[in-house]
């Protein structure tokens, strides 16, 4: 099966992505430049972290302006899985795929470290091989990882199970002392309603061999990799 | 055009070097040509103070492909790649904005590395600051920090380690050093030099605008009180348009279309033109009404002398144009052809056709000014290496002195700093900052490149000689502790003014003993960067020639950290302590005092010590290697407890001392040579066997046990603290000094 990794032209993390599932998962996994209006047939689209247009304004808000940002759109329409990597869930929020917005962290600083997450949910494309309420350790690296949406959008995604991963202390009960960047509700990651696009700010693609500190992130790529083997979310072409 | 002194002045020339200009064209220089030779001239470009000492370094060595006069240097690392790596300094704009000074300075660094044909990898930084509870120094400190954040995360570059210290003499003058290093493949690598005339020259990058002129001339003064006026001269960075240059050069680098390239750093467009055109022995013609600008009427003195951020200039081969056009193209990026390579060896600039500046390309490089400036011993000296510790009362309980230097801002966690820097993006990072040496693998191959910055400025201010050789061994030797075989570096020395023989004797005196010590342990110096007029109204930075050297690991796998692994493991000291407590953390934090001599250095052992820890780490034998530096044997044994979760039951050999100050040397000498390594109990005969074999002391001090911190002397118990207790204070110390601060606002 085939990766495509979105590269825009800040990206900086695409490599990253792209070396987990070809070297890591022994994946096809190919760049789309972000000027390109053809995801080449890919099964997963992953759109990487980084700062896809330097994001001086607002992270994500100029790339959905990209030409591919209409494939991806098409794609995720006919149900194709779609995974947003930190500045990814960034432009998935700007591109009206996921709700919500992102605020500066309230530490008001860049963080970078290893967090813990719970997965919520496990019927999406990215989580179907985790057990439900796993804790995972994957590190962030954001300025602007602080999750805010409206109380109702908030409880519409509960009512909805959208909260796919929560950050949580050990036990995965979601305690201030582990929210690192102030999100509402502990909220680390979303699906949209139909569950095939998933966004999240920690970087699984950093998780994925113990050299680096953590494998934890691996099980993401894993599950669509046999979620899209099982034709559990094959795209209509 | 009439020169005036006050015109000679402002532009940092002296009425000799005025003389020298007229002798160099044959006839008085234009205004432009007096820029020009200004910015090519003054001590940050010309190194003319520093140049006759730096010759002395060794800069080869069968591994060196690239040794210093390239925009940075090159070591083979095996399988056919190269570690491109260099330093540099970004001191005085950081003072004068600390977000943006140090920012540009990350973009600077990045930059030489890429143009050499290498793709960045990491970043390493060492800073130096005033102490933490002046409310200026926390603003300083803290924008220093953000803006090599806001920059390297931003291009995609992992910051992966580096050093933090704290001093008085830095108040006025932090120093921001930063190191990056860059993987290419041996063919890859291309260099800075213009050839074949008629090849076109591009301008390709940011617009030029008015941002840094005379930025060069500014690094090479003093600061006084009128020096936030100098805002203007500081660039502003844009990280972004950086990452699209860093990736459209490095696929136009890999058409062979091109000659060479050059980023425009200090000095600008005059620096890239002038030192292309000189290595390849060519002219170079340029017309600067071509040039993009980002403000209207600038003058050709303006155009060459901007240091603007994120500019490069190409040679390209003739023919090849359209094919590199395209690729920058791609990248929203619009190379302009400026000018092109001519055969007189001359630097012609032109506006709008008419010539302005016409200067012979060698007269602005190779033969520019060089100083043999007088050298004076410093009368401080002599009275600061006398330290009697009777005359210090008696000492303060060693459980208390252990607590405060675990506290201190130099020794305590630098979590506050790291985990503003993305240390992880790329996937290559092995050790986490604070864990050792920075270890980032390198894909493709089973090697990882392990890579250290430090310097104790303390002992180069109480013997400049010894202090620059420990500062070598000390960056070796962490390299050597995560299992790295040292096999370059690059400097970057920072000192005061060298018009006063005094500095001029500090830096002559460092600059031997790191040549010494570099060829003693068979570290080649493949370049670096030299930043002086370190000085606030008169008072000059302690003396701080930082070494970042860099390490081959054979085996990624391998890779040794500063942590405790297991309980149980036995608890071994390499090397010995002896009663060494000058320069050290100890007098600074418990007594205000900088005095006594620095430790003792034996070069052979030194190097003796790093075999063994090599030999140790690649066949599994060392599970945890700590390097045994600021606050001694007492805070480096804390140091491989904290984040572990493991304790440590030890009991060291007492060391003799003045009356009373016994403990106080068995636990916080600073002497060198020494790491506290942790091995299987079952292996520890072979450890000790191994270091006999090598001449290298090494005593079993005890074992990994419980979840307490104890150290004995000699079977009296001395600190006996909580694993939770050394932990806190360790770890919060420097975000206390900002809570407290907001706490009272």
């Amino acid at each position: 099966m085939k990766f495509a990794v979105i590269v825009f032209p800040g990206s900086n993390c695409d490599h990253d992505a792209q070396y987990a599932a070809e070297h890591v998962l022994g994946q096809q996994a190919e760049f789309i430049w972000h000027k390109d209006t053809s995801l080449k047939a890919a099964d997963v689209v992953i759109l990487p972290g980084g700062f896809a247009h330097g994001d001086y304004l607002r992270t994500g808000a100029i790339a959905r302006f990209s030409p591919i940002m209409a494939e991806v759109q098409k794609f995720a329409d006919a149900g194709g899985p779609v995974l947003g990597i930190c500045n990814g869930f960034q432009v998935l929020l700007e591109a009206g795929l996921l709700p919500g917005a992102m605020l500066r962290n309230r530490s008001v600083k860049f963080q970078c470290e290893h967090v813990l997450i719970k997965v919520e949910q496990t019927d999406t494309p990215f989580t179907s091989a985790c057990r439900s309420g796993q804790v995972l350790k994957i590190p962030i690296a954001h300025g602007e990882g602080n999750y805010y949406a409206e109380p109702d959008v908030i409880a519409r995604l509960e009512r909805n199970r959208q909260v796919v991963f929560r950050y949580t202390n050990a036990q995965g009960i979601p305690t201030d002392e582990s929210n690192p960047n102030g999100s509402v509700a502990n909220i680390a990651g979303l699906c949209n309603e139909q569950r095939n696009v998933v966004g999240l700010m920690p970087h699984p693609e950093r998780a994925c061999e113990m050299a680096l500190g953590s494998a934890d992130g691996l099980i993401l790529f894993e599950s669509v990799v046999k979620a899209v083997a099982q034709g559990a979310f094959a795209i209509a072409r | 055009m009439t020169v005036t002194s006050d015109v000679l002045e402002r532009h940092g020339l002296s009425t000799e070097e005025f003389q020298r200009i007229i002798d160099a064209l044959k006839r008085e220089p234009t205004l432009t040509e007096l820029g020009i030779f200004s910015v090519m001239w003054s001590e940050h470009c010309s190194y003319k103070s520093s140049r006759v000492h730096l010759k002395t370094l060794p800069t080869s060595g069968r591994r060196v492909l690239q040794g210093p006069g390239e925009n940075a240097g090159a070591v083979d690392i095996g399988d056919g790649l190269a570690a491109v790596f260099k330093i540099e300094s970004h001191n005085h704009p950081s003072f004068i904005e600390p977000y943006q000074g140090a920012a540009t300075g990350v973009g600077g660094i990045i930059r030489d590395i890429f143009t050499m044909g290498a793709r960045p990898i990491a970043l390493l930084n060492s800073l130096r600051f005033g102490p933490l509870d002046d409310p200026l120094v926390r603003r300083t400190f803290s924008g220093v920090v953000a803006g090599i954040a806001g920059y390297g995360n931003s291009i995609g570059i992992p910051t992966v380690g580096g050093e933090v210290a704290f001093d008085e003499s830095y108040t006025g003058n932090p120093l921001v050093n930063v190191f990056c290093l860059g993987i290419a493949a041996h063919e890859d690598i291309i260099k800075g030099v213009a050839s074949g005339a008629g090849n076109p020259v591009y301008y390709v990058g940011a617009k030029t605008g008015r941002d840094g002129i005379h930025g060069a001339t500014m690094a090479s003064a003093e600061f006084d009180e009128k020096s936030a006026e100098k805002r203007p001269a500081v660039q502003v960075g844009d990280p972004f348009m950086e990452k699209l240059l860093l990736e459209a050069c490095l696929e136009v680098m890999r058409t062979d279309a091109l000659v060479g390239i050059q980023d425009m750093g200090a000095a600008g467009l005059t620096c890239s033109t002038c030192e292309m055109g000189s290595r390849g022995g060519a002219g170079v013609d340029i017309d600067v009404s071509l040039v993009p600008q980002r403000e209207t009427g600038m003058t050709p003195y303006e155009i060459m002398l901007s240091e603007s951020q994120e500019r490069m200039l190409m040679v390209v081969k003739r023919g090849r144009e359209a094919e590199v056009e395209r690729i920058f193209e791609k990248w929203d990026l619009h190379a302009v052809r400026v000018g092109e390579v001519t055969t007189d060896g001359k630097l012609r600039v032109r506006n709008r056709g008419e010539v302005v500046a016409e200067i012979p390309n060698r007269a602005l490089t190779d033969d520019a000014p060089v100083y043999r400036r007088p050298m004076a011993a410093p009368a401080y000296i002599e009275e600061a290496q006398q330290l009697s510790l009777a005359s210090l009362g008696k000492p303060v309980a060693a459980d208390e002195v252990f607590a405060r230097l675990l506290a201190s801002p130099t020794i305590a966690s630098k979590r506050w700093v790291y985990r503003q820097y993305d240390h992880m993006v790329r996937t290559n990072t092995l050790v986490m900052p604070g864990m050792g040496a920075g270890v980032v693998r390198v894909k493709g191959t089973r090697r990882a490149l392990a890579m250290s910055v430090d310097c104790n400025g303390r002992f180069v201010y109480l013997d400049p000689y010894a202090g620059a050789q420990l500062a070598v061994a000390e960056a070796a030797r962490n390299v050597a502790c995560a299992g790295g075989t040292p096999i370059g570096a690059t400097n970057c020395l920072n000192f005061g003014n060298p018009e006063k023989p005094e500095i001029m004797w500090q830096f002559a005196r460092a600059v031997e003993g790191m040549g010494a010590a570099c060829r003693a342990l068979d570290i080649p110096i493949t370049g670096g960067n030299v930043s002086l007029y370190n000085e606030t109204d008169g008072r000059a930075v302690l003396p701080t020639p930082v070494l970042g050297v860099v390490g081959v690991i054979e085996d990624a796998d391998a890779v040794v950290q500063r942590t405790f692994r297991n309980e149980g493991d036995a608890i071994v000291l390499l090397g010995e302590t002896l009663d060494e407590l000058g320069g050290s953390e100890y007098l600074k934090t418990l007594h205000g005092l900088i005095r006594g001599v620095p430790p003792v250095l034996d070069l052979n052992r030194e190097g003796a010590l790093h075999r063994v820890l090599v030999e140790g780490a690649g066949s599994g034998l060392i599970r945890s290697a700590q390097d045994c530096s600021e606050g001694g044997l007492a805070v480096t044994i804390a140091e491989c407890c904290i984040g572990t979760g493991l304790g440590a039951r030890t009991d060291v050999a007492a060391v003799g001392s003045a009356a009373g100050f016994s403990d106080i040397a068995t636990l916080f000498s600073e002497s060198a040579s020494r790491v506290v390594v942790s091995v299987a109990p079952q292996r520890e005969a072979e450890l000790l066997s191994m270091a006999s074999r090598a001449h290298l002391p090494a005593r079993r001090i005890g074992m990994v046990t419980g979840r307490r911190v104890q150290i004995a002397i000699d079977g009296r118990t001395i600190i006996d603290e909580p694993l939770g207790e050394v932990e806190r204070t360790w770890g919060v110390a420097i975000e206390r000094y900002f809570e407290r601060a907001k706490a009272i606002a």
